[in-house]
């Protein structure tokens, strides 16, 4: 079944790369929607429903643990698996990420087989 | 955790980030050349840098330099979309490099120097401009090659205390008469 999927990021270039990518990794896609930040992505899902979320950490306005934050506090949305795709690598943020309820966490730069194996349990 | 690092661990870095990249999100293979250090930037520059903000105990910055020419090519394979002038789909695709190049560099290096934060990318495009950092500390600078063309990858880092202190002597001599 397609998946309808939030990419959250505030490089144009990875959100069309991340999409590429899945892709790649022969992932079925429905509809994906696109948020530059935090901000953005919790406006789209208030209008859309969506299975999967990718979301970066470092972007404006709201960042990757704010809108993870919102996201688990708010029971329409808590139960979408998010896997956080980011520069960061300290233990620290891996740990915050997981501790919020992100369902994966990817560094970048990243290859398909990476991202598949990160969703296949999710999806 | 040390509390220092060497021109040489930082240029390794420098390299394996940089390597990493464009070989996962390009596919191209750029060919490093010596490191070396620079105390000012070019004054007349024609091309694409990129700046992003490095803080925490160590402070400084990260950036990324090539030609428009070189910028475009870059672009066009990490986007796999033919790209030939500099709009605003290569200053991000450029932005976004710089992010995972530093962003990786700066994992490493926090393994030395302690936790850091990273900014947001800038990147400047223009022709016969100057860009600098305040302070006096040297750039390390790892230049790569992809054919004729370069690209040079550089940071500068500072303890905080060392770095505020050079701002702040810099900002009283141009306030005071």
């Amino acid at each position: 079944m397609p998946l309808d999927l939030l990419i959250v990021d505030d490089s144009a270039a990875i959100r069309k790369i991340l999409q590429r990518v899945l892709h790649q990794a022969e992932v079925p896609l429905g509809t994906v929607y696109e948020a530059g930040d935090g901000v953005e992505a919790l406006a789209i899902l208030k209008e859309k429903t969506v299975q999967l979320i990718f979301s970066d950490i470092n972007m404006p306005n709201m960042d990757g643990i704010q809108f993870l934050t919102q996201l688990k506090a708010n029971e329409a949305w808590k139960q979408v698996p998010v896997v956080m795709i980011t520069t960061e690598g300290s233990q620290a943020k891996v740990l915050e990420a997981a501790q919020l309820g992100a369902s994966g966490y990817l560094k970048k730069p990243f290859t398909p087989d990476q991202i598949k194996d990160k969703i296949v349990g999710l999806i | 955790m040390a509390d220092q690092l060497e021109h040489g661990q930082l240029s390794q870095m420098i390299r394996r980030a940089t390597e990493e990249v464009f070989t996962t999100m390009l596919g191209v293979a750029l060919k490093a050349d010596e490191a070396h250090f620079e105390q000012s930037p070019p004054a007349n520059f024609d091309g694409v840098v990129s700046f992003i903000g490095l803080a925490g105990a160590w402070a400084g910055t990260g950036s990324l330099c090539c030609s428009s020419k070189l910028a475009c090519s870059l672009s066009s394979s990490f986007l796999m979309t033919e790209l030939t002038v500099v709009d605003e789909q290569v200053l991000d695709a450029i932005g976004e490099l710089t992010n995972m190049i530093i962003g990786n560099v700066k994992n490493e290096v926090e393994e030395y120097l302690g936790p850091m934060g990273l900014s947001i990318p800038t990147v400047i495009y223009g022709r016969n401009f100057g860009a600098r950092s305040l302070g006096h500390d040297a750039w390390t600078v790892v230049p790569f090659w992809s054919g004729a063309d370069r690209l040079d990858v550089k940071i500068c880092l500072a303890p905080k205390e060392r770095a505020a202190h050079e701002h702040g002597t810099r900002a009283r001599e141009f306030i005071l008469p």
